[in-house]
């Protein structure tokens, strides 16, 4: 480095500095702080009135229960149970009849192609292929999402977010983390990536990479559709929607305690310390601008995701419809795949399928349903896939899902690696291929382990 | 170039987001720009950059937040900077307005959420404000839109120079009032016009580090050019 006369300046001007102020003996930043205290404290005197108090202090009130300890997590549980429900519950009619609608198309679609005589394969590849399979993606990922995610953003416009930090921000402290991690894992609800950005304000290089390393275990935007559905799936003619939401609650408890079980081990093994100390402010709450959550909400949130599992969806059916039939000595090259990946999902209380459609869907969680749709699509013999009725059948009947297919999908659904966007993320943040390869295999191993201790003791005590 | 600054959760994004026609994600809770957001609007003619910083109570560079939005605040030099101020919680907020009054002359107070004020029956005297402190006082609810246009009509007042500001600048002790007044000019001849003296001498006399180095940084830059950017390559 080169010093220039202009740095030796500085030099000169630094020893006269010592003499103005040696050994810091003025305390400037102690009497800068109250000067600036007292400053403000006099303007504001001068230039603000109250009149009177207001007659009721509702925010104090709400966060009286809400953050209390013994109302505050029974609140937050029922909070997350009744989005849930109402998601659920408001979403089957929806999806019903958009799947009705999607198929009277596609009738309407073979017909227009059998009158042009167009060969066969035309058909199966962009009818039953491509836009079967779209169909189902926005009838079944589309109604979920539009009432979930308004729910979400209302809660968050409120001021409901630092309130469940606040609630959890003990279990974190126990845990050995910071105590900001409960709102980058909060974030991390929204979306992964946009969590593990957020994990920036967490200055210690230590607790920092814990919560980046974690932030994978809570359901993200692009997950959330899947558990939903799945949820749906498993009590659909057995149970109420009522029941389906307290699975999805299941789910995001599972995800939290899987956070900080694992954030509390990390902070006993690979990154050792003590945790800081924070101040979190509560906001007031505030009055949602509705129309603002409706229309962000659906662009921002639902839209992008649809069109991101659409845009993802669209080539990967036309390519799943090629391998499914594509035959490589009398069996399809899917099959193929899905084959030899079977025994190991049959261990992990799933199928070949499901795995593969985790392994295709690693650019994007979003995409997981849908491969999975399309290749039970493409190697079932059902022909009339109409309702979501069929649906089930499709799994149930012709793929032998059970109870324990569907828990095991969802559980490994949440714990298992994150979206290569965020695997990216976590890249570029901690600017290390060690931690990010750990972002990928710790969860991964725990989906594996637990998956398969599930799926394991459920046959042995002969559950299913 | 504005630079938007405030304390956490006074609904920054918010009137980032009614200037800029963006959709910069808004959340009603503190810590949520993490990034600096950058867009731009358009006001008679001239394109102004908006660049939103992440909230903060002091400027005293205590956190990451807190180094981030003043090192840009002192050392990229906005044409002018809106503190956005809470009007429920005047007294907090005006501790960082103070603070950046301290950085730069050219800046426009914005008081938002007014009425939340309002409902919590507080009243503010805005004119006395912008009386006391020298410069334009706004206040909005950048929620229903209301004061917006008279906010954009003083950012554009005040980074065009239209508007003269006289900022209310705070007087410590005797001793450290000496100090600076013997350290700013042979400050002023090292650095002329390119970092605001007062506040340089004072964060000097305080020995903070990162200006020191800042500083450092930028002297070696005038020294030799090429030398300062194969620093910066390094960095």
């Amino acid at each position: 480095m080169s010093r220039g006369s202009l740095s030796a300046d500085l030099n000169e001007l630094m020893q006269e500095v010592n003499r103005l102020n040696p050994g810091s003996s003025l305390k400037l930043n102690d009497s800068i702080v109250c000067t600036i205290y007292s400053r403000a404290e006099e303007i504001t005197g001068g230039i603000v009135l109250r009149r009177g108090k207001p007659k009721f202090d509702w925010d104090k009130k709400l966060d009286d229960v809400i953050t209390s300890r013994v109302f505050g997590f029974p609140s937050m549980l029922l909070l997350l149970a009744v989005i849930f429900w109402i998601t659920v519950a408001g979403a089957n009619i929806p999806s019903e009849m958009m799947a009705t609608a999607f198929f009277w198309g596609q009738e309407r679609l073979t017909a227009l192609l059998h009158w042009l005589h167009a060969p066969a394969w035309v058909n199966g590849f962009f009818v039953e292929g491509i836009y079967r399979c779209l169909a189902w993606v926005v009838s079944v990922m589309l109604p979920p999402m539009a009432i979930f995610f308004p729910c979400f953003t209302l809660l968050e416009d409120m001021g409901y977010l630092p309130r469940i930090a606040f609630n959890l921000d003990n279990l974190f402290k126990k845990a050995g983390t910071h105590g900001k991690q409960s709102l980058t894992m909060s974030m991390g609800f929204g979306c992964n990536a946009a969590g593990v950005i957020a994990c920036r304000i967490i200055e210690s290089p230590r607790e920092r990479l814990i919560a980046m390393l974690t932030n994978n275990f809570v359901p993200c935007n692009g997950r959330f559709p899947t558990l939903i559905a799945l949820a749906g799936l498993l009590v659909m003619g057995m149970a109420t929607s009522l029941s389906a939401s307290f699975i999805v609650v299941g789910v995001v408890l599972t995800g939290i305690m899987t956070t900080l079980v694992v954030s509390w081990l990390l902070s006993k093994t690979l990154l050792k310390g003590v945790p800081s100390s924070f101040t979190l402010e509560l906001p007031p709450y505030r009055k949602p601008q509705l129309g603002r959550i409706i229309t962000r909400s659906i662009f921002d949130r639902t839209l992008f995701v649809l069109r991101r599992a659409v845009l993802v969806a669209a080539p990967a059916g036309a390519v799943i419809w090629l391998l499914a039939n594509v035959h490589i000595g009398g069996v399809s090259i899917l099959a193929h795949g899905a084959n030899w990946l079977h025994p190991f999902g049959q261990l992990l209380g799933m199928d070949g399928y499901i795995l593969m459609a985790f392994l295709l869907g690693l650019p994007a969680n979003e995409i997981v349903i849908p491969i999975l749709l399309m290749s039970y699509m493409a190697t079932g013999t059902m022909i009339e896939l109409d309702s979501l009725e069929a649906l089930r059948q499709l799994f149930v009947a012709e793929h032998g899902w059970t109870w324990l297919t569907a828990v095991c999908m969802m559980l490994f659904s949440l714990l298992h690696y994150p979206c290569g966007t965020t695997l990216w993320t976590i890249f570029k943040e901690s600017g290390s291929l060690k931690w990010t390869a750990l972002a990928a295999l710790i969860p991964l191993g725990i989906a594996v382990i637990v998956c398969f201790v599930l799926a394991q003791s459920a046959r042995l005590l002969g559950w299913v | 170039m504005i630079a938007l600054a405030g304390n956490p959760n006074t609904g920054k994004s918010t009137v980032f987001n009614a200037l800029t026609g963006l959709n910069q994600h808004t959340g009603n809770w503190p810590g949520k720009t993490v990034l600096r957001a950058a867009g731009r609007f358009i006001h008679h003619g001239l394109t102004f950059k908006l660049i939103d910083l992440p909230g903060t109570y002091s400027l005293m560079a205590n956190s990451v937040e807190e180094q981030l939005a003043r090192d840009f605040l002192c050392f990229e030099r906005p044409d002018a900077t809106v503190v956005v101020l809470d009007a429920t919680c005047m007294e907090r907020n005006l501790n960082l307005a103070l603070q950046v009054l301290e950085t730069t002359p050219r800046v426009v107070l914005c008081v938002n959420l007014i009425d939340e004020a309002e409902r919590k029956k507080i009243y503010i005297d805005y004119r006395a404000l912008a009386v006391k402190l020298g410069v334009p006082v706004v206040p909005t609810s950048a929620r229903n839109g209301t004061g917006l246009d008279r906010l954009v009509e003083n950012i554009s007042g005040v980074a065009t120079g239209r508007i003269e500001t006289k900022p209310y600048i705070i007087q410590y002790k005797e001793e450290i009032e000496e100090a600076v007044r013997r350290l700013e000019p042979k400050l002023k001849k090292l650095v002329g016009d390119a970092f605001n003296t007062r506040w340089l001498a004072l964060r000097l006399l305080d020995k903070d580090q990162a200006v020191i180095a800042a500083v450092e940084q930028w002297l070696a830059r005038q020294d030799d050019p090429a030398a300062g950017m194969a620093e910066v390559i390094l960095a």
